[in-house]
């Protein structure tokens, strides 16, 4: 490689680099907006969910014979990366296949092996790919991607064929190389003479890193920014039963000082909200939750409101909770402050009816491979519904009163309470 | 039957080893009070020293939290907390898995710890010691029945084997619904659904479980929550087609089954 070559690959690598640290740090700003909370008890535990959940992708394994194409995937992106080191080296030293002589026959070995899940990356990416377009599965033809999240999903799987076939077009027209994979595509080049197989190895070369450069700096745009995110998130993952509803501090002190006065400090403010209308009032976790968000849609195909046809759809309060904050986090750039737009993610992003519908059973929380709570911002969203809106529906207005007056949700005197007994 | 109040346990000197957290269902609705009485049957025979709150008992404030009311909730919980502190309560047992996440899982952040314990892990416990003995001929020998995974006990607790461990020490033919266990279906009830209608949708929730079980075609749908049990009931009475199928709490089986 010439030395313009060299000076232009070190140009471009800085350049793609630079734009996606830019990315990053802007999405880093975004999760940031959400709502201060101390999450760093337990630190072996949270390792541990690291290492089974994001590393061993447990609960993909619900399904076998997905997670086995996944891994394929996940792997392949893994370990074929290590051979971008040796890219990224040749391409600033001028050099080809630098690491060859060090390796001496574990080079082949390490060749060989990527070309291997190369070859796997493909085929499962044409398998993911028909079971988007050809056989159609419900979870990914449901109204929730419609447009652009429909094509963002099959960009991701086209490109990682792209540039899988790229790296193997490259080893198969490198003359002096006899790689597993590569060299069965060998004979497709055979007539050519030595200068165009050259050129065509270089061509793939520069298309293939440029190719990674290009999908590293698609990631923040995409919902693909999960082979990131899901490791935060795994150790960030709640740690309590799943039952367990966070307990808001402030209505606990507002209720004890009613009750027993004495304890009450001089010039306790209330807190300015309860529960959340908008992105900011929730947790930077819940918005990590939002960027982690891959939209494959196992929530919503476990969630029983969704099953049965109700407007909720727990991939949806995600997606729409992401896109809020983009809005947010746009406005906040342009205007340097947060200037009110007059929405709001309650309302404008995520109706009513949605949150209505939810159970709160958990099974969208207990489906996500990447440790996102759907639930727990449909409850913050409720929460501001009843407390700050006065917003339910008349027969939970009912409820609460019965509550409040006859100490259960409906409408028996509390004498009878052990009526029971008597019959 | 005669049952014991704290209040009473107070006046005569004695503590009792374990509180029976009867709920609101369990002390209002109609057929969950014969889970209550099932249950509370079992107690007696068993030998086990309990009580009751009776009339002191209140909503745990699960459905006024769950709703979104925290207000709500935080006022069910400062007097429930202060009674059952007040008696110096150390063990809890339940039979609804809303009071027994609540009080489990939400209360001791607001002061309130004890140990709580599901009834049905109780009775798991109460037939491994030997404290529940079964008639010879025992009935349900035999029986197919399905088990509903309760939300509340099932994924928001990790209980799924003690309900299946107490069918089994019947020996009964337990038939796994098409989602069970972490991917269990949920009744309808939770999330405070159970106090109002549902959105719209193409059916109701509780058909769609209802038909899962009546899919394994089993002559029992076994389940461990008062909410479930009603969810369940009228899936089935509302189903396409008539079916024999009883929903029956896993409390009742045992007292029909004991000596």
């Amino acid at each position: 490689m010439s030395t313009i070559a060299s000076l232009s690959f070190m140009v471009i690598s800085g350049i793609a680099f630079f734009m996606f640290s830019k990315q990053v740090l802007v999405i880093r700003k975004n999760i940031l907006l959400g709502k201060d909370i101390a999450i760093n008890d337990q630190p072996l535990k949270r390792w541990r969910n690291v290492l089974m959940l994001a590393f061993g992708q447990k609960k993909m394994f619900r399904n076998p014979m997905v997670a086995i194409l996944h891994l394929f995937v996940y792997v392949g992106f893994i370990v074929i990366n290590i051979e971008l080191l040796e890219i990224v080296v040749d391409g600033i030293l001028g050099t080809h296949r630098i690491f060859e002589p060090y390796l001496g026959s574990y080079y082949n070995l390490l060749i060989n092996t990527f070309e291997i899940l190369a070859a796997l990356v493909i085929i499962a990416c044409i398998i993911f790919y028909s079971r988007r377009n050809i056989i159609k599965l419900k979870r990914f033809i449901s109204n929730d991607l419609n447009g652009w999240p429909q094509t963002d999903a099959n960009t991701i799987l086209i490109i990682e064929v792209v540039l899988m076939s790229l790296f193997l077009t490259m080893n198969a027209t490198d003359p002096n190389t006899h790689f597993v994979i590569s060299s069965y595509l060998q004979p497709l080049f055979n007539k050519l003479n030595l200068s165009t197989l050259n050129a065509i190895e270089q061509t793939s070369w520069w298309l293939h890193i440029l190719g990674i450069y290009a999908f590293m700096n698609y990631l923040p745009y995409s919902k693909h920014l999960h082979i990131i995110l899901a490791f935060p998130n795994a150790y960030y993952a709640p740690l309590h039963s799943k039952g367990e509803m966070h307990n808001m501090v402030s209505v606990q002190n507002e209720v004890l000082y009613a009750m027993q006065p004495e304890l009450a400090p001089t010039g306790a403010a209330m807190p300015e909200k309860f529960g959340a209308t908008d992105v900011m009032d929730l947790s930077w976790k819940n918005l990590m939750d939002a960027y982690s968000c891959t939209e494959c849609g196992r929530c919503s195909a476990a969630c029983p409101a969704n099953m049965t046809g109700k407007l909720l759809s727990p991939r949806k309060i995600m997606m729409a909770t992401r896109d809020r904050l983009e809005v947010v986090g746009k406005n906040i750039k342009a205007n340097k402050a947060f200037v009110d737009d007059g929405k709001t993610l309650l309302h404008d992003f995520i109706s009513v009816e949605e949150l209505r519908a939810c159970t709160t059973c958990n099974a969208c929380v207990a489906e996500c491979p990447v440790s996102i709570s759907p639930l727990d911002i449909i409850l913050e969203l409720r929460r501001s519904l009843v407390m700050e809106q006065s917003n339910a529906p008349t027969e939970w207005n009912g409820m609460f009163s019965n509550i409040e007056n006859n100490f259960a949700p409906w409408k028996f005197a509390p004498d009878d309470r052990d009526a029971w007994t008597a019959q | 039957m005669k049952v014991s109040t704290m209040a009473e346990c107070m006046a005569n000197g004695t503590q009792p080893e374990v509180l029976f957290w009867v709920g609101c269902a369990g002390s209002f609705d109609q057929r969950a009070q014969k889970i209550t009485q099932a249950f509370a049957t079992i107690l007696d025979k068993a030998g086990v020293h309990y009580a009751i709150l009776g009339k002191e008992e209140a909503c745990t404030g699960d459905p006024a939290r769950r709703a979104g009311n925290e207000f709500m909730f935080q006022m069910m919980a400062y007097q429930n907390i202060q009674i059952l502190n007040g008696y110096g309560i150390k063990k809890i047992v339940t039979t609804c898995p809303h009071c027994f996440n609540t009080l489990k899982n939400e209360y001791p952040a607001l002061g309130g710890n004890y140990e709580v314990i599901h009834h049905t892990s109780f009775l798991q416990e109460l037939i491994e010691n030997g404290k529940i003995k079964f008639t010879d001929s025992n009935e349900w020998k035999g029986k197919t029945i399905t088990y509903h995974d309760s939300c509340y006990l099932g994924r928001a607790n990790d209980i799924y084997e003690a309900p299946r461990k107490v069918l089994e020490s019947l020996e009964m033919e337990l038939r796994e619904m098409k989602s069970c266990k972490s991917k269990g279906l949920c009744c309808g009830a939770g999330g405070a659904q159970m106090f109002k209608e549902e959105e719209k949708g193409d059916i109701r929730i509780n058909q769609l479980r209802a038909n899962e079980a009546i899919d394994t075609k089993a002559n029992f749908i076994a389940s461990a929550c008062p909410f479930c049990n009603t969810m369940l009931t009228d899936g089935i009475k509302n189903g396409p087609e008539q079916v024999n199928a009883q929903v029956i709490d896993i409390a009742e089986i045992i007292a029909l089954a004991i000596i």
